[in-house]
């Protein structure tokens, strides 16, 4: 499959990016107005996930059903509190569900992006360096995860499988890691004829020192520019299999259930779905928003790194 | 182009062999046997026993793979366990209403993508340019399903204007259509900004301005249509997306394709269906690209130089 134009014109450009200090990383990274958004949603999202049990003010499982289907802002008269939210048809305390679904959706994308990241690129630095039968296998690989509808996949799979939290990162992780191969892949193959390499060989470094050394921190870039619009990605498809009932399933509160929940009450209770799904938003939208300032602040060549 | 046409097809087909391997395996992933998990636990031993000479369940792995593609190759998928009708009929059916809302998102999608890309890359670094491209971001972490159901809500629950489920008018495709084009809207607008920018660069366009031409005319007349050539192929290119986007709006708005079927099937554990419906998005995508890069190669010489 003859890769997109446009794309494989911006990645060569991207391979000589050297990569730049912490330091200036942040001081570029912090002058970005929409990476700097997105920092602050993920760091919030990361707080909320950690310290739910602390901050929820409700439990997210319990029913009072007394108070069920009330709209946001609800003051409920036996305790005198105010239900920010809303509640749900079983009478849930929403913004408290909302709170604790930061957890599997976190825990779902964040471990998926790296270990589908660290496959991706590990199998696409080896494939790019070394070439012949494992670069073959590695690209059909990539040309077979593009052919197959994703969520088709991960949905069957999963559903074979059993929804459980294990089963979903193994299923993502191993359905997207040619992303990152191909990336990683066509960086090695213009980096590997450049003279800093050519150098190194001519004084005496193995294969592995140049690999890891010399090559793998040309990746370092792409692979995080790539890995945060990845944890968008996976907050959302994680998010639409609750929503196919297929995700983690209850009573452990997700956004995805709750937005199944949500689908049934549109016309009475329009809270119950529309505020989990503005979390899922805004939870992503801060993925993307970061991936962003990282793509223009690590290398603006690396334009269309997204598709 | 003759040895060009040879070896790309050759390589789709080889992608399509590797796709009935991995639908192949799809079944064989169940923990236990796939028989028994089909018919539920209602089924008696001699039921769950005909199930597995029907499947081939009794012989070894090998054989049953050979005459699982012996009889694909004759079109035979299988037959749905519980609609009893061949898996291939039931899928096929339902292949219409799919790229009837696939057509129709690629449409919105393009018709709104494309100017606003256009208009970011001519007024490039402008509010604008920046609005639209934090626009971009958004719509690509707008999960589709919660867009469907915030919509159902407005335009069907409470303005009564478009219907909110079901397939039938013109009127029906309106919402699925933008839910599922949302989705590429995003990557459309990217895409048009940077090839809008790279063909505002080139030479002729240097030379019609020094010529005299009207700004408008450079614009509308040598640059634009140059700049959506690839646009379109490379959009063209992400059908396999599209057709997972599908399966979700099409949950949502009860809409009869092959995504909804899929779904149904997968919580039916109706597996040949689930296996059947796979392959068919997959050869899909896999033909669906194989002629967009031969229409590609066709029509743009320059793509010889970059394989």
């Amino acid at each position: 499959m003859s890769a997109p134009a446009v794309i494989e014109r911006a990645e060569p450009a991207a391979a000589p990016a050297a990569p730049a200090r912490p330091r200036q990383w942040w001081r570029r990274l912090s002058r970005h107005r929409l990476a700097v958004i997105g920092l602050v949603i993920m760091a919030t999202v990361s707080v909320l996930a950690l310290l739910a049990d602390r901050i929820a003010p409700r439990s997210p499982t319990s029913q009072q059903i007394l108070v069920r289907l009330k709209p946001p802002g609800f003051v409920d008269p036996r305790s005198g509190a105010t239900l920010w939210l809303g509640t749900d048809h079983l009478g849930r305390d929403i913004l408290s569900r909302i709170i604790y679904g930061t957890r599997v959706s976190l825990a779902v994308s964040l471990p998926a992006v790296l270990a589908s990241a660290l496959l991706g690129v590990t199998l696409g630095l080896l494939a790019g360096y070394y070439r012949g039968w494992l670069d073959a296998v590695v690209m059909r690989c990539v040309d077979l995860q593009l052919a197959f509808p994703f969520i088709l996949l991960a949905l069957s799979i999963v559903a074979l499988l059993g929804p459980t939290l294990r089963n979903i990162i193994i299923v993502f992780a191993v359905t997207t890691w040619p992303v990152y191969a191909r990336t990683t892949r066509s960086v090695v193959l213009v980096l590997r004829n450049h003279e800093f390499v050519q150098a190194a060989r001519g004084l005496g470094a193995g294969d592995q020192r140049i690999l890891w050394r010399h090559l793998l921190p040309g990746i370092v870039s792409p692979a995080l520019v790539l890995g945060s619009f990845e944890v968008a990605r996976m907050i959302i498809l994680e998010a639409a299999l609750g929503f196919l009932g297929l995700g983690v399933q209850p009573p452990t509160p997700t956004w995805g259930n709750m937005l199944a929940d949500g689908r049934d009450y549109l016309r009475d209770a329009w809270w119950i779905a529309t505020f989990p799904g503005l979390a899922i938003m805004i939870t992503a939208a801060g993925a993307n928003f970061l991936g962003d300032g990282l793509r223009d602040m690590l290398d603006p060549t690396l334009q269309n790194i997204q598709s | 182009m003759l040895g060009y046409v040879v070896r790309r097809s050759a390589q789709s087909l080889l992608l399509v062999w590797l796709v009935t391997v991995v639908v192949f395996a799809l079944l064989h992933l169940t923990p236990g046997d796939p028989a028994s998990v089909m018919l539920g636990e209602n089924a008696t031993p001699e039921q769950v026993q005909a199930l597995q000479r029907s499947l081939g369940l009794d012989q070894p792995l090998v054989l049953q793979y050979a005459r699982f593609l012996g009889r694909a190759l004759h079109g035979d998928l299988g037959t749905s366990i519980r609609a009893q009708r061949p898996a291939l009929e039931v899928v096929l059916e339902r292949l219409p209403a799919t790229l009837l809302l696939t057509a129709g998102a690629f449409s919105f999608a393009v018709l709104i993508g494309m100017p606003i890309g256009v208009i970011s890359a001519v007024k490039r670094l402008t509010l604008w340019d920046h609005g639209s491209m934090a626009l971009a971001l958004l719509g690509q972490s707008m999960p589709g399903f919660w867009l469907g159901l915030v919509l159902i809500t407005v335009f069907a629950v409470h303005l009564r204007w478009l219907p909110a489920s079901g397939m039938g008018s013109l009127s029906h495709v309106v919402l699925p259509a933008i839910t599922l084009g949302m989705f590429l809207i995003g990557l459309i607008i990217r895409l048009t900004r940077s090839s809008m920018l790279d063909v505002l660069g080139q030479d002729y366009v240097r030379t019609a301005r020094a010529k005299g031409l009207a700004e408008r005319m450079v614009v509308m007349q040598h640059a634009l249509m140059n700049a959506l050539i690839p646009v379109v192929t490379l959009v063209g290119l992400q059908l396999g997306l599209l057709l997972g986007g599908a399966v979700i709006t099409e949950t949502v708005f009860a809409w009869p394709g092959v995504g909804l079927t899929t779904v149904t099937a997968i919580h039916q554990r109706d597996y040949p269906v689930v296996q059947c419906a796979v392959l068919v998005s997959a050869v899909l995508v896999l033909s669906i690209n194989w002629a967009v890069d031969l229409l590609y190669h066709y029509l743009d010489p320059r793509v010889h130089a970059v394989e």
